[in-house]
């Protein structure tokens, strides 16, 4: 463990941590069980194994802290306070969803909390969270905004584009890379020429850290640095947070380019069970309040789960609603 | 507002010199008028601000040094930041003017401006929404070739969610500049490169002065032909049709204006009136914007047309250097006249 640094989080965060955690965790097994089950098809890019990067992250954030996420996103979202309920129910592409059924997984939205942009093109959220932080240096308030994204991003243009501006412009923004290893189907060695992409911020004249995406601790104390140098007006941060993607790229793939000794390695060090542990083993928390906690969870994804599947479906009337701000005529 | 010099009578030599006025002034008299009433308003582009020189045309001229760098700001050159840090500032309730330099640059922005300006309001269910514009110059003339010039307005019209507009006078530049900018939603704004600065009788509209985004303008009266354009080309469709009055044919000028979304009712009611219909644009003639407007006609108005519609276009090649080939590549106002009068005999 790193030497203790006044970023990282108290005892108390830390079970706030969790509790994001088993959230997380909980809602990504249920959705892979939702789709098997049939009760919804959805294009499904499963975060497990990567849950602790936007936990730690959130518990830095305020509400107002905007965040651009992508197609493996729900983690973020649902860490950063994204509602149950507006939540499945858009999966399930019902009217009461958060998009009324009209963004799906790749595209869920909830600026109430922050959640500004959900896209679906690998790099693109990270030119528009630079927008949103001019947004907020303009108005000098003490908002930051994150861009997250995964290490393939990192070789795409609007990559070099956005922490080039976002440097010169000193923007209150922080580009967090979750770093699982692998883009789409290919190894990070094989599409990555940098040894850390943390690295490449050197090249724009930024900090860059490389921290263990997995370790609550770390993880914590790297944002909320970061978060901090952001609200101070002192620029810009890239993180690559390091972690794995257990459930391959997307819902069915069946993962046969992940050497089978990699991945049986990184689901045997899984990071919620471990977090969980730690916690038990350091007194933060008892057995019962983290059976609670999660018993809790479960219970608030169950009626989740139960108002999307009871809420109705849209009409092909609702495609000339939201085109533009006046109602496309039939 | 203002007048074409081409249609105004020639000054007597005991004249004064009459007012005149350019798009480029309409223009920037339009986004410093629009700053001045509201501090929600940001611009962002390459060259930008005053240091450096406030555009490479100038339309920005003064805008930083009145308004300040935190609003008006320089940027690299790096399209899609520029696309994607308006999007995020329109996002949180500001109102960004992003230029990309040259209609062909839209290209390398593309994904910012089709799969997100475009999108994020239907995509979110309407929770946000991205009132940006776009400003971008285009336009043949000046021998650049054929990644300087291109009119690429199909694309954008072809996408939902982002409206495009292609002024060809001062006063339309003016009104529908200050009516893009108040829209709630993505407008991509065309400027015509080589007439920027053609002198044009008049004097600068008021601040108050609107454009309604998505109506055509009739601007020249006629029976006997519609002639339906925007851009530059309107400019020429107007001289052509003097030239078709001297030969006999009577032919109605249609500005569009906005191309998407456009105004349906008063073209078609002008090519009910007329019952031969000629649709002309720079951008190549394929696929283009006039296919469109064609195949809604002809849905439409099938049996009352007196002839088949005709389309004036670019030629289906890259935008050529040498002159020759650049005057053989779009329609001029002697080839729009040709048409005109062909259709109507």
């Amino acid at each position: 463990m790193a030497a203790h640094n006044r970023f990282e989080p108290d005892d108390q965060t830390l079970l706030d941590i969790y509790r994001r955690v088993a959230l997380l965790h909980a809602n990504d097994e249920r959705a892979r069980k939702v789709i098997r089950s049939g009760q919804i098809a959805m294009v499904y890019y499963s975060y497990r194994g990567q849950e602790i990067i936007p936990a730690a992250l959130s518990a830095v954030l305020r509400d107002d802290d905007y965040i651009c996420t992508i197609y493996r996103g729900i983690h973020d979202m649902l860490a950063k306070g994204f509602p149950l309920d507006l939540l499945w129910a858009e999966l399930a592409g019902r009217t009461t969803g958060s998009c009324k059924g009209k963004g799906g997984p790749m595209h869920l939205t909830y600026p109430p909390k922050g959640i500004m942009v959900t896209t679906g093109v690998v790099g693109s959220s990270m030119p528009i969270a630079n927008g949103l932080a001019w947004g907020a240096q303009v108005a000098k308030t003490d908002q930051v905004a994150v861009a997250t994204f995964g290490d393939g991003a990192s070789n795409i243009g609007a990559f070099h584009e956005a922490l080039n501006l976002a440097a010169v412009w000193k923007l209150p923004v922080i580009f967090l890379c979750q770093n699982n290893q692998f883009a789409e189907h290919t190894t990070y060695a094989k599409g990555t020429s940098a040894l850390r992409i943390a690295d490449r911020a050197h090249g724009y004249n930024i900090p860059g850290v490389r921290v263990d995406g997995n370790d609550p601790v770390a993880m914590y104390a790297a944002a909320n640095e970061a978060v901090a140098r952001a609200r101070a007006g002192d620029g810009p941060t890239l993180i690559e947070a390091v972690t794995f993607r257990f459930m391959g790229h997307v819902f069915g793939d069946a993962d046969g380019y992940i050497p089978k000794d990699m991945k049986a390695a990184a689901m045997a060090d899984d990071p919620v069970p471990k977090f969980r542990a730690r916690l038990l083993a350091d007194g933060i928390a008892t057995e019962a309040q983290l059976a609670e906690i999660e018993a809790e969870i479960e219970a608030r994804i169950d009626a989740a789960v139960a108002f999307a599947l009871a809420s109705p479906l849209p009409q092909p009337d609702d495609l000339r609603h939201d085109v533009f701000a006046e109602e496309i005529l039939a | 507002m203002s007048t074409e010099t081409t249609t105004a009578p020639a000054p007597t030599a005991a004249a004064t010199k009459p007012a005149t006025v350019t798009i480029l002034a309409a223009l920037n008299k339009a986004l410093t008028d629009a700053f001045a009433e509201d501090d929600k308003l940001l611009a962002l582009g390459e060259d930008l601000a005053d240091p450096e020189e406030g555009g490479i045309v100038g339309v920005t001229k003064g805008l930083s040094t009145r308004f300040g760098d935190d609003r008006v700001r320089s940027t690299p050159i790096a399209e899609q930041a520029i696309i994607g840090a308006a999007i995020g500032a329109s996002l949180i309730g500001y109102k960004p003017v992003a230029e990309i330099m040259l209609m062909n640059f839209t290209t390398v922005a593309m994904d910012m401006i089709v799969n997100h300006a475009a999108k994020l309001r239907f995509m979110s269910g309407g929770q946000t929404s991205v009132p940006i514009v776009i400003r971008t110059m285009t336009g043949l003339g000046y021998g650049s070739g054929g990644q300087h010039c291109d009119y690429l307005e199909a694309w954008f019209a072809h996408t939902p969610g982002i409206k495009v507009v292609a002024p060809s006078t001062p006063d339309d530049a003016y009104g529908l500049l200050r009516s893009a900018i108040e829209d709630p939603d993505p407008v991509l704004f065309i400027e015509n490169l080589p007439t920027y600065r053609t002198q044009v009788a008049g004097a600068l509209p008021a601040a108050d002065f609107r454009v309604p985004l998505g109506k055509a303008a009739v601007q020249r009266e006629g029976t006997d032909v519609t002639v339906i354009s925007y851009a530059r080309l309107a400019g020429e469709a107007r001289a052509a049709a003097e030239i078709a009055a001297a030969a006999g044919v009577s032919a109605e000028v249609v500005d569009l204006r906005t191309i998407a979304p456009w105004d349906r009712e008063t073209v078609l009611a002008s090519a009910r009136k007329t019952g031969r219909v000629l649709i002309v644009h720079e951008a190549v003639k394929q696929f283009g914007v006039g296919a469109e407007i064609a195949a809604v006609i002809q849905e439409e108005l099938f049996g009352q047309l007196k002839a088949p519609v005709r389309r004036l276009g670019g030629a289906y090649s890259a935008v050529p250097y040498s002159k020759p080939l650049e005057a053989a590549y779009a329609p001029d106002r002697a080839r729009i006249a040709e048409a005109i009068t062909a259709l109507a005999g």
